[in-house]
């Protein structure tokens, strides 16, 4: 058993490698001629909105709490990186070192961030936990609005231009990984246990409030990094930018992705925030349709477009090899998951 | 008390409970010794899921307290209840139903895994070492309640008497000392039951696990239980072997009525 | 002479203090009475479905832009300009029944998340809807109410808050009348408690759940008239923010409950503006939030509802 996996893991890895090499190519034979920065710039923001998108759906999809506060644990990961780089970027440091500090220094002080908000709030289940999770991300976000070092309400500018595509692409696969990686343990079973049967996994010896915080942590944590991720992208940026609309934004991806996906939270998140970018008149109407089509999901297919199935490439491949090629190809980028 | 022979596993002494000033449960005593199989019985509304709930620490008792294996195991919170050793099933089944059945039986052995977090997320040896056991072991504990060949099914798939079995399963992989059941056999025909009964017996000698039973279904009760206690308006009013209690006139009055509302005492 | 001065100026500031102090909580009072008229329509849907309606703050929103196309209509028949309130009940109470019979009914056996996320879903939806229709800038709304001001202790107080707090007052009593005496109320209230016990006794579930909506975003029309009379500003997010306070609101005084409504809208209000103007104004929507979360930990509740736990 552990060996197949092993092999898995091995051809996911090789699978990843190739859509690496094919994005290097497609950016850096000229293909797309003057566009390419542009498309580039495109494919990290799909980076960082899946980064986002999965670990919200740690907490929607597996643990089975909305959170709507998933911006304000960007904002504290996109701030802390941020004040971080701006010290360090005197000392000559390589920008790599420099990329990787900052993710971890984004997603260590969100995480300290999930354990504060945590402990408290997930008392509560439920449309309670939601409207605290609401009014947290907003005290967050009026304390960046008065604190000094973040600006103190103004726009935070010159921060150092670390996210390139292909950083990007690395860090979100292995972000991706390990929460996948997360999931299917001991410690993806808990949680998906309380979200069944709170009382029945207490009674199951589950030590529920610990499982739910630190899984709360975890979400935390990856959402941090997305938010370095977004701050060394933009290089400017306000508190207003991660406001409740944003956080919706993310819970509205992951419903219509799928809850209890990761291979609908990725596919969904890079073609959401992909798609009002490569059609610029749609940008308008893009949360007017979201709106639209998220009521369409919840009315006739409430687990969202891929419901709870996850793509895998060794699967695809076993296909393959036994002729079922007349089965539909899915050829949408970042979908590769082990089994 | 016929366990005086045993060694004493759990004991409840004087437990009571009080609900916006309503005594629920009161005075409630129990001594279950090794192995050994105590039936739980009474009216409806009586109290006896209430005493459930207050030895799994859903509910703490107001009053009194109780002790396993001589551990004090008041202000416990469930799931440490559960790792010192009761385990119960519900009286409306409370499975992990979008689990697979395998799943459902693994959830209830987290407590006793150990690898952490930079194992499962880098894969490290003691990951997989630890979930070939745990599924080994899961489906070894399958078997006990004939489920081994539905172990891949999803959780709220099963019939009914199953999803009890598997119930029953979940609660041993805790790998506790004391089981308490809270009508196993409720919704089941009697060739389940009979099957119920088998299993139950098998957990008793292989496993050497004290049960404590609820149940509706008597002639269950009599035919498996070694004593039985009887409550009443969270009363006890009976203890004593099944032939006692089949005789007791408080316990036929407490299910039947007084036969001579005038004629009789009230005790 | 100089000892003179001193007391002249220590009267003078006692006097400010005063009249500070006065104009504080008039402002709060006004404030807490706008909440409370949202929250109203929170705690009436949130006691029958026990779902938070996201979409209650945009029905504000929403009689807000119809305020700002009809009041100059009004006006320019010669009529009193709130009047136009009318308009915006019949457009709000629309609005509120389109949302519910198409959005919300077709998820409510599918359990309370799904109802959540819908909510959210036609929240985002009227407000981009708006967005796309009257666009992203301001629109000032026109004077609604010509009324004069007093003076109290040096403080400036605006008859028009005064009304405010009437409204409030007068439709918190009738509502309150409504649910507990009237045949409807009746049959809003046994809803919640079981849904197939009351279709049993002859109710329609499906008309109760609509009327309380209708109710609720009427409700949301007053509320938009008074809000514009404070300020005369409509924008397209103006709803979710208020709508969150509100909801605040709700659950301080005790969700489902009426005059838990009032009371919390007061609260909120008078503690809003106390903090502005006392300890630290950037910090007053953060002592709101704190506030939620104080409450729901401490007594989910809230103030006037008492503590239910789920039955093992």
């Amino acid at each position: 058993m552990s060996k197949d996996k092993r092999i898995s893991y091995l051809i996911n890895l090789a699978g990843i490698c190739v859509m690496f090499v094919l994005f290097v190519l497609l950016f850096e034979s000229g293909a797309l001629g003057s566009r390419t920065s542009y498309i580039k710039g495109i494919c990290t923001t799909a980076c960082y909105t899946i980064v986002m998108v999965t670990s919200l759906n740690l907490l929607t999809g597996f643990m089975g709490e909305f959170s709507l506060g998933h911006a304000g644990f960007m904002s504290v990961g996109a701030y802390a990186s941020s004040i971080v780089t701006g010290f360090l970027g005197n000392y000559g440091l390589p920008p790599v070192l420099l990329f990787i500090i900052a993710l971890l220094v984004g997603g260590l002080a969100a995480a300290v961030t999930g354990v504060a908000v945590g402990i408290p709030a997930l008392r509560l289940r439920g449309d309670y936990l939601c409207i605290v999770t609401v009014a947290f991300a907003e005290i967050i976000r009026v304390a960046f609005c008065n604190f000094e070092i973040t600006g103190g309400g103004m726009t935070l500018s010159g921060i150092a231009k670390l996210s390139n595509f292909y950083w990007c692409f690395w860090a979100t696969v292995i972000c991706v990984t390990l929460m996948y990686m997360y999931v299917r343990s001991r410690y993806g079973r808990t949680v998906v246990a309380i979200r069944e049967d709170y009382i029945a996994a207490a009674a199951s010896g589950i030590n529920v409030t610990y499982y739910k915080v630190l899984t709360f942590t975890i979400s935390a944590f990856f959402a941090g990094i997305g938010g370095a991720m977004y701050a060394h992208f933009m290089t400017a940026m306000i508190p207003t930018n991660f406001n409740f609309m944003y956080s919706a934004e993310f819970l509205t991806e992951v419903i219509i992705g799928g809850t209890g996906s990761l291979t609908g939270s990725i596919i969904g998140a890079a073609f959401l925030s992909a798609l009002p970018e490569l059609m610029r008149q749609f940008s308008t109407y893009r949360m007017l349709a979201y709106s639209v089509v998220l009521v369409i999901v919840m009315i006739f297919k409430p687990g969202g477009i891929f419901g709870t199935y996850e793509f895998s490439l060794t699967r695809a491949l076993r296909k393959l090899k036994n002729g079922e090629l007349s089965a539909k190809k899915k050829s949408t980028g970042g979908n590769v998951h082990e089994e | 008390m016929k366990s005086e022979n045993k060694e004493l596993v759990l004991e409840a002494r004087n437990l009571g409970i009080t609900f916006g000033g309503l005594k629920a449960v009161d005075n409630f005593c129990l001594k279950i010794g090794k192995s050994e199989l105590v039936g739980l019985i009474g009216p409806n509304g009586a109290g006896k899921t209430t005493v459930f709930n207050m030895l799994t620490g859903v509910y703490q008792p107001t009053e009194g307290s109780f002790y396993l294996n001589g551990e004090r195991m008041n202000g416990k919170k469930t799931h440490q209840v559960v790792e010192a050793g009761i385990a119960r099933t519900f009286q409306n089944i409370r499975l992990f139903k979008k689990m697979t059945v395998v799943e459902n039986v693994k959830a209830a052995m987290n407590m006793h895994m150990h690898y952490g977090l930079l194992a499962s997320f880098f894969r490290l040896p003691s990951y997989f070492r630890e979930e070939e056991e745990i599924d080994r072991k899961a489906r070894e504990l399958l078997a006990v309640v004939h489920l081994e060949d539905k172990a891949d099914y999803i959780a709220e798939n099963l019939p009914y008497g199953q999803q009890r079995r598997l119930e029953i399963a979940r609660a041993l992989a805790t790998g506790m000392k004391v089981l308490l059941l809270d009508e196993p056999a409720a919704g089941m025909n009697p060739t389940e039951t009979a099957e119920l009964l088998d299993i139950i017996n098998v957990i008793r000698n292989q496993f050497q696990i004290s049960v404590l039973l609820i149940e509706h279904d008597m002639s269950l009760v009599m035919k498996i239980c070694e004593r039985i206690q009887v409550i009443d308006y969270g009363v006890t009013i009976a203890s004593g072997t099944p032939e006692e209690i089949a005789n007791n006139p408080r316990v036929i009055e407490a299910y039947l009525g007084k036969e001579d509302e005038e004629g009789e005492e009230i005790c | 002479m100089l000892s003179e001065e001193n007391t002249l100026g220590d009267e003078e500031r006692t006097v400010t203090d005063v009249s500070l102090f006065i104009q504080s909580l008039i402002n709060g009072l006004n404030q807490g009475a706008i909440y409370a008229l949202i929250a109203l329509g929170y705690t009436m849907v949130y006691g029958i479905i026990r779902m938070i309606n996201f979409a209650h703050g945009d029905f504000i929103m929403v009689g807000a832009y119809t305020l700002f196309y009809t009041i100059p209509l009004m006006v320019s028949y010669g009529m009193p300009a709130w009047l136009a309130v009318l308009a915006a009940i019949v457009v709000c109470v629309a609005v509120g029944v389109i949302v519910e019979v198409v959005a919300y009914r077709p998820v409510r056996g599918a359990g309370s998340m799904s109802a959540l996320i819908t909510a959210l879903a036609m929240s985002l939806f009227l407000e981009n809807l708006a967005m796309v229709l009257f666009g992203a800038n301001p629109k000032s709304v026109q004077a609604v109410f010509n009324l004069p001001m007093v003076e109290i202790f040096g403080a400036k107080l605006q008859c028009k808050y005064l009304l405010t707090i009437g409204i409030g007052l007068v439709i918190m009593v009738g509502l309150q009348l409504f649910v507990k005496k009237t045949k409807l109320g009746k049959a809003m209230r046994a809803v919640p408690q079981d849904k197939q016990a009351s279709t049993l006794m002859g109710i329609d579930v499906n008309r109760i759940i609509t009327t309380t909506f209708a109710i609720g975003s009427g409700l949301a029309a007053v509320a938009a008239l008074m809000y514009c009379s404070t300020y005369p500003r409509c924008t397209t997010d103006m709803g979710s923010m208020m709508g969150l306070k509100a909801f605040i609101a709700a659950v301080l005084g005790g969700i489902g409950i009426i005059p838990g409504a009032m009371l919390g809208g007061i609260l909120v209000g008078v503690i809003e503006i106390f903090v502005k103007v006392y300890i630290a104004p950037g910090w007053y929507e953060a002592i709101t939030y704190g506030l939620l979360i104080v409450v729901l930990l401490v007594k989910p509740s809230g103030i006037l509802g008492r503590n239910t736990g789920e039955k093992v």
